[in-house]
């Protein structure tokens, strides 16, 4: 799959979305792959404050428990509440229909250094690389 | 996400079919010191794995658990006397072609491993035991069989194990073999010909809660690969797929089969694990027995249960069990979304005054408490079919 070319991606494998100081937050395909089947996510509440590296959330699969970290600082506006009822989109369309969270950002610093897709793309490449051998 | 870590994959043991994982797209896990698949992403992963066993049939790679052979000395009886003291179980009312699922006890009542014990002759006895424990269970089986005149061979290495489950495995195995699948029981076993490989040891057992078969075929890898495409190819018009790890976990919880290093371990006994019937203090003495009379005597002060979480939540392996008063009582052994239910289940240690059914507890996850109450178990019940082909 293609990483879509106007976001930006953390090692913990976030993505982020901006505009302007608004930012949609998800989990990569990468991620989403290596949970295995969605079962259950837990998101913050409107208003909810994020702080960058900190987790904000959870993402379970049948297997697994994940955090999610946030890959910036800000105040959550919304949080994607069709995951409650349909989790199995993460696995989906995670780049998509399965955003987890909308934030408006305190603060935009810290984002630039974040991965483009092609550098995300050479960083899982490098990892499966790891584990693999 | 957490970003896992991994053993150097070098360290890791492999089974003869690990290629074969590999190339159809297997994630793969450490599993107790082997490199095994946790589920096949390219033909559905974990849930449609699950439901391919409960539903029609799928195959498991389950070469990774141990084989123990103890058979006769010098004089007859010495094997059965030895398998006797080393299992809770008694072996000696098993027939020749009869297998039972039976444990391993320290002196103080507690696992060394849980076995299902096949008896293969009159003096020949096969012990399946586990991945995670293989090196400790072969010496503990060495160590404490030394007064008895019976041979013990490690066979672990000699064997690839697949594990055919589901109600159409009979009929998928069938079509590879000409032994009579139909005259053989549930835990009986018997020796024919699979795939061309004549002496197959096929046995009715598995660890899914589901009708099934496990064949014991020589561990070269092309054997091993050539039979395992076989079974696919038998099983393509019944739509079976390979199943990895994480469905046999969450197919075992569902019908509340013991895991050891979770519901089992050298911290629990025989009573408190809920294993009564396959511990025959009358057959007498074996290792583990004095404690557990002990233990029986003085009562007991947990007991598994089986819970379903009644808020939104998922209940996982060592999460804390609190009363309905949010006091911390007990622990989660193992808990899990059930593919079958669609519900929240989990297997928990509490003690008895909290174990009866409709019993309110709460679960802490990640520092909140959920609430959950105690149900009926096993989770999942196979349906009775009349027939039994």
């Amino acid at each position: 799959m293609g990483y879509p070319k106007d976001r930006r991606y953390t090692k913990e494998h976030e993505w982020i979305e901006l505009k302007g100081d608004l930012a949609t937050i998800g989990i990569t395909d990468h991620a989403q792959h290596e949970l295995g089947d969605v079962v259950f996510v837990e998101l913050p509440k409107l208003g909810a404050k994020i702080e960058a590296g900190k987790s904000f959330g959870t993402v379970e699969s049948v297997k697994a428990v994940s955090e999610i970290y946030a890959p910036a600082n800000g105040e959550v506006i919304e949080a994607n509440g069709e995951l409650q009822n349909k989790p199995e989109t993460i696995n989906s369309d995670p780049h998509g229909a399965a955003w987890l969270i909308k934030v408006r950002l305190t603060n935009a610093k810290g984002i630039s250094d974040l991965m483009d897709a092609a550098a995300y793309e050479a960083y899982i490449a490098e990892k499966g690389k790891e584990t693999s051998a | 996400m957490d970003s896992s870590t991994t053993s150097p994959i070098s360290a890791l043991r492999k089974t003869p079919l690990n290629a074969l994982h590999r190339r159809l797209g297997a994630k793969m896990v450490n599993f107790g010191g082997w490199d095994m698949p946790v589920e096949y992403p390219p033909s559905g992963g974990l849930i449609a794995e699950h439901k391919a066993v409960r539903g029609s049939v799928g195959v498991f790679d389950v070469s990774h658990m141990g084989d123990i052979r103890i058979h006769s000395g010098k004089k007859p009886g010495g094997a059965l006397a030895a398998v006797q003291h080393i299992t809770m179980n008694d072996a000696s009312r098993l027939a020749i072609g009869q297998a039972h699922y039976s444990a391993m006890l320290y002196p103080e009542g507690t696992f060394v491993d849980d076995v299902i014990v096949h008896r293969l002759g009159e003096d020949d006895f096969l012990l399946v035991i586990n991945a995670g424990t293989r090196e400790k269970d072969i010496n503990w089986v060495r160590d404490n069989t030394k007064g008895f005149d019976g041979v013990v061979e490690d066979l672990s290495d000699a064997y690839t194990q697949l594990a055919i489950q589901g109600p159409r495995a009979a009929e998928v195995l069938q079509k590879l073999t000409d032994a009579d699948l139909g005259a053989i029981k549930n835990y009986w076993f018997t020796h024919g010909t699979v795939c061309g490989l004549k002496n197959t040891l096929i046995a009715r057992t598995g660890y899914t809660g589901e009708d099934g078969f496990e064949i014991y075929v020589p561990s070269g890898v092309a054997t091993s690969e050539r039979v395992w495409n076989q079974v696919m190819e038998a099983g393509r018009e019944f739509g079976i797929i390979p199943c990895g790890l994480g469905a046999r976990n969450t197919l075992r919880l569902e019908s509340k089969m013991a895991l050891y290093g979770h519901e089992i371990s050298e911290q629990i006994n025989v009573w408190e694990a809920g294993l009564d019937r396959y511990c025959k203090m009358e057959k007498g003495e074996f290792i583990g027995r004095a404690a557990l009379e002990r233990a029986k005597a003085a009562g007991l002060a947990r007991t598994l249960v089986g819970i379903e979480m009644i808020d939104r939540g998922i209940a996982r392996d060592e999460y804390c069990c609190c009363n309905d008063a949010g006091e911390r009582v007990g622990v989660v052994t193992s808990g899990s979304p059930s593919p079958t239910s669609g519900k929240n289940i989990a297997l928990a240690y509490v003690p008895p005054a909290y174990s009866a059914l409709g019993t309110v507890l709460r679960v802490e996850i990640r520092g909140q408490k959920y609430k959950a109450q105690v149900v009926p178990t096993p989770f999942y019940k196979r349906p009775k079919k009349h027939a039994t082909a």
